[in-house]
């Protein structure tokens, strides 16, 4: 058996597949992960192939700070992506909301939201930094002991900045 | 015939032990061709296995009741159907082999698509039903042509057995009926510039976008032995035999490969046809066919 988990595990770092979602990003970082998968950039050769379904993904890539319209967007699609799994907030909107910061209709940064395992800054990040990300989410899916991600996993999250100043203010903070 | 050599046939050669690894070294040639064609290095020669394991290793669909069991009986019975096309194959014209013929054979070959069509549907997502319906139309198309130059095929050699049909020196009919053939595989196999029903800038995955894990890579398995079964087809019915069986695996290897590089280089020159076009350029063909197929049957009667 510990041969047959040896061998999946290595199946899974050499064969990540991508599902590609915008959350309200202002298309930068998706002109440049569509950059980092043409053929310039060769990402093939580490198995790394876009899907068009994220039920045949394993690595989901999120741009954007997460408005308010996209929420249900990206829980839903996270859901949908089968474990095991990765996240990957490409560029500085999902890691901090960058620009929109404190936008009324800007409910991010992404990882108070689903769980976020590789962040690539950048406004937006090289296709080379976001190829360094995906690759580093691909050796993630790999260890087995990572791997079932559960509702658990969300919830140990802490607040992010945004969330304690809204809990200071006594209002309800997003999670 | 044989029920042992019926079984060896379908679980050793040419069946599930000797076609799966060699679905997955056509899937890699498909894959390198085409990164070879954008200058590219392409996947490494294991990638279509790693990408097998690994969809075994995901969670699976969640679905219950009979839609569930579909869309995961579709999958499987794609597998089954293809490799018992590939036992048939006549790579070795012999008469102990299944007493199978090319009506057989020929609906062997077609039941996957039906299969694919049928898992579109039964997913019942929006994007799935729009791919099965192009699937549909582009597969009522290109059998117009496929059966038409099988029909050639068989009423020039005046027979429908495999074993007979593949030893005669081909004649005339049976070039053009393989040419016609070959022009039909791009739309069996979903590639370029056929792919509609697959094209994931429009309608995601199409009839695939619910499936996930074990069942998505059996359709991946499905779509590399289809390759090896359309090319195996073309090739079994195209080259003379040498009469020492050593040379003719290799003769047979080496063509259905050279067949696979061919297309895959035609996939990655060309851009998707929308439905429309794709449908009448294999009705406009068909009647190009028919016609010719008539004035020979004419021109050649007796």
């Amino acid at each position: 058996m510990k041969v047959l988990e040896k061998l999946l595990s290595h199946c899974r770092q050499k064969s990540p597949w991508l599902f590609h979602m915008n959350s309200g990003s202002c298309n930068g970082c998706d002109i440049e992960l569509v950059a980092s998968i043409a053929p310039r950039y060769d990402v093939e050769q580490l198995g790394i192939h876009l899907e068009g379904s994220p039920r045949h993904a394993d690595i989901l890539c999120i741009t954007g700070p997460v408005t308010y319209n996209t929420l249900e967007a990206v829980k839903t699609v996270y859901g949908q992506v089968p474990r095991p799994k990765a996240v990957v907030a490409l560029g500085s909107c999902a890691a901090s909301c960058n620009a929109f910061a404190g936008s009324p209709t800007v409910v991010g940064p992404l990882h108070r939201h689903i769980p976020v395992d590789v962040y690539v800054p950048g406004c937006p990040p090289r296709p080379d930094a976001i190829i360094e990300g995906i690759a580093k989410a691909a050796e993630l899916l790999g260890h087995s002991e990572r791997r079932p991600l559960t509702d658990e996993d969300v919830k140990d999250i802490p607040p992010c900045g945004g969330c304690e100043a809204a809990a200071a203010e006594g209002e309800e903070p997003c999670r | 015939m044989q029920v042992t050599t019926a079984i060896l046939r379908l679980l050793i050669f040419p069946g599930l032990f000797f076609a799966v690894p060699a679905a997955w070294l056509f899937l890699y040639i498909e894959r390198k061709t085409i990164a070879q064609m954008q200058q590219r290095i392409g996947p490494p020669l294991l990638q279509p296995f790693y990408d097998f394991v690994k969809l075994l290793g995901k969670e699976p669909l969640k679905l219950g009741g009979i839609q569930g069991l579909l869309m995961r009986a579709w999958p499987a019975f794609s597998v089954s159907v293809l490799i018992a096309a590939l036992a048939l194959i006549p790579v070795f014209p012999s008469k102990g082999g299944f007493s199978g013929d090319l009506i057989l054979l020929i609906t062997l070959l077609e039941l996957p698509s039906m299969f694919y069509m049928l898992a579109g549907f039964t997913s019942r997502s929006i994007y799935g039903k729009v791919g099965s319906m192009r699937e549909a139309s582009l597969s009522l198309s290109s059998n117009l042509l496929f059966l038409t130059a099988v029909m050639m095929i068989a009423v020039s050699a005046h027979t429908f057995r495999l074993s007979e049909l593949a030893v005669p020196a081909a004649s005339p009919a049976r070039w053009l009926g393989l040419a016609a053939i070959v022009l039909c595989i791009p739309a069996k196999l979903r590639l370029n510039p056929f792919s509609t029903s697959s094209a994931e800038q429009e309608i995601y995955s199409g009839p695939l976008t619910e499936y996930s894990g074990s069942d998505l890579a059996l359709w991946e398995l499905a779509h590399g032995l289809e390759w090896l079964a359309l090319s195996g087809f073309v090739v079994s019915l195209a080259f003379p035999r040498t009469g020492f069986k050593i040379a003719d695996a290799g003769i047979f290897a080496f063509l259905c490969i050279a067949l696979v590089v061919l297309l895959a280089t035609v996939a990655a020159a060309t851009a998707r046809f929308t439905i429309d076009r794709s449908v009448r350029f294999y009705w406009r063909w068909s009647v190009a066919l028919a016609v010719v197929f008539l004035v020979s049957a004419v021109v050649f009667k007796g």
